[in-house]
């Protein structure tokens, strides 16, 4: 990962978090929600850049499996820490909305339910790497392929089921007002989620040359 | 095609074989499942009466809990004498070996099922069979789910230090879907008035998933087990 990548991307971020909150303090009041629905303009990027990881981790999965490039490997890793952190910021946001929309912290429908599983599974991925001991890369790289296969059903579960969630297609269709606070914090919060991956990332590279670093001296 | 299930099929016999002259799996699998449904008996019984709806569960969760210990044991045996290493290295198709196992592992399975299933009927008092075939689809399509996506973990985790934790640590979150869709398709059969319409709909899900599930891990089987 390019050394010059990571300054440029977090301050790029910076400039859109400094930003984001005059454009929310500035977007209308909705009508039923009031105040709390201001807590989108942090949901729905959490969870999209949560996504933007996972399928980095599922591509970088695929590409360590099939080609052996360890590069991929490190990638993936640094992909599923960080889809960790930004699911977890989603499943607290959540139940922030939810006591004000249902009366209710968690309810166990389709999108929620579904939500969680993704999170358990990234969770698992992170325990096999700490504990799976020698080879666990390999078979990590396998669980991050199902990890992306899950996707798909929690993105499509509000359509086929009738859950209490808002659907999919509330966001497309948003007024300008709300619209334009929430595509400018999802932006920054791709471009966070792209910055801590390039750190990450170098941080696993440092890692590995220093291990070549301890076997070329044993060696000698 | 032909060779593929030929070795498949070869996989299938040699460990229904050793598992006839052991009968280890079998009957410590079924034992285990036996033993969840009484655990769950005594957790859901009030005043003398089952807990409403609570069979469905029961049925899913003695079938997740036993098949893991399967899971585990099916590939255990695999490193006595390094036979992994023999399998792997025989000149066929890697995704074949996969296959017998899952068949292998599916067959011992469906005979704990069906044991477990009559015992819930009895114990519980629910009409599992008023629907048989419904449920027989929807239990074999979610064995089947959870299977393909648990032969793949436990072969990958048998050269792994701690896969004894790893195993549940890994399958669970992954086949909690098929769980789910299990248990609500099953609840869906068995309730007063049964809707038909709303099993089809898991059934049909179930399908969709094991199809997703199967298929990744025959694609990955190969790379995954490549030393």
């Amino acid at each position: 990962m390019h050394r010059r990548l990571f300054p440029v991307l977090s301050g790029l971020s910076l400039c859109f978090f400094l930003v984001a909150p005059v454009l929310i303090v500035g977007a209308p009041y909705e009508s039923t929600m009031g105040l709390v629905q201001k807590i989108f303009y942090f949901h729905f990027p959490a969870w999209m850049a949560m996504f933007l990881a996972i399928f980095i981790l599922g591509i970088s999965s695929g590409v360590y499996l099939f080609r052996r490039k360890p590069a991929a490997d490190r990638l993936a890793v640094a992909a599923a820490e960080l889809a960790v952190v930004f699911g977890l910021m989603g499943l607290i946001t959540g139940p922030l909305w939810g006591i004000k929309a249902w009366g209710v912290w968690w309810q166990w429908d389709a999108r929620l339910t579904m939500a969680v599983v993704l999170e358990l599974i990234l969770v698992a991925y992170l325990l096999l790497r700490q504990y799976g001991g020698a080879g666990s890369d390999r078979l990590a790289a396998g669980l991050g392929l199902f990890a992306m296969a899950n996707v798909p059903f929690l993105y499509i579960s509000t359509e086929i089921w009738r859950t209490v969630h808002p659907r999919t297609s509330v966001v497309p269709t948003l007024p300008v007002d709300f619209g334009v606070p929430l595509w400018w914090s999802l932006v920054g919060f791709i471009v966070l989620c792209l910055a801590l991956l390039s750190l990450r990332c170098r941080l696993e590279e440092q890692r590995a040359m220093l291990d070549q670093l301890y076997l070329a001296v044993e060696e000698e | 095609m032909n060779r593929f299930l030929q070795v498949a099929w070869l996989v299938v016999w040699k460990d229904l074989r050793v598992e006839a002259r052991s009968k280890e799996m079998l009957f410590t699998t079924l034992f285990f499942a036996i033993s969840i449904v009484l655990v769950f008996s005594f957790g859901f019984v009030r005043a003398g009466q089952a807990v409403e709806g609570a069979a469905a569960g029961i049925l899913w969760i003695a079938m997740a809990f036993s098949g893991t210990l399967a899971l585990g044991r099916a590939f255990e045996r695999e490193r006595y004498h390094d036979a992994l290493r023999g399998l792997l290295l025989a000149p066929v198709d890697r995704p074949a070996i996969y296959l017998g196992k899952l068949v292998g592992l599916l067959l011992l399975l469906s005979l704990v099922e069906t044991v477990v299933a009559v015992l819930v009927a009895f114990l519980f008092g629910v009409p599992f069979f008023r629907h048989g075939w419904w449920l027989f689809l929807m239990l074999s399509l979610g064995t089947v789910g959870f299977a393909s996506v648990g032969t793949l973990f436990s072969a990958m985790l048998v050269r792994t230090r701690s896969r004894t934790v790893l195993l549940p640590v890994l399958l669970y979150p992954v086949t909690i879907p098929v769980l789910i869709m299990g248990v609500s398709g099953t609840t869906a059969l068995v309730q007063a008035e049964p809707d038909l319409a709303m099993a089809r709909l898991w059934i049909s899900l179930l399908f969709f998933f094991d199809t997703v599930f199967l298929t990744l891990a025959l694609w990955t089987f190969e790379p995954v087990m490549t030393e």
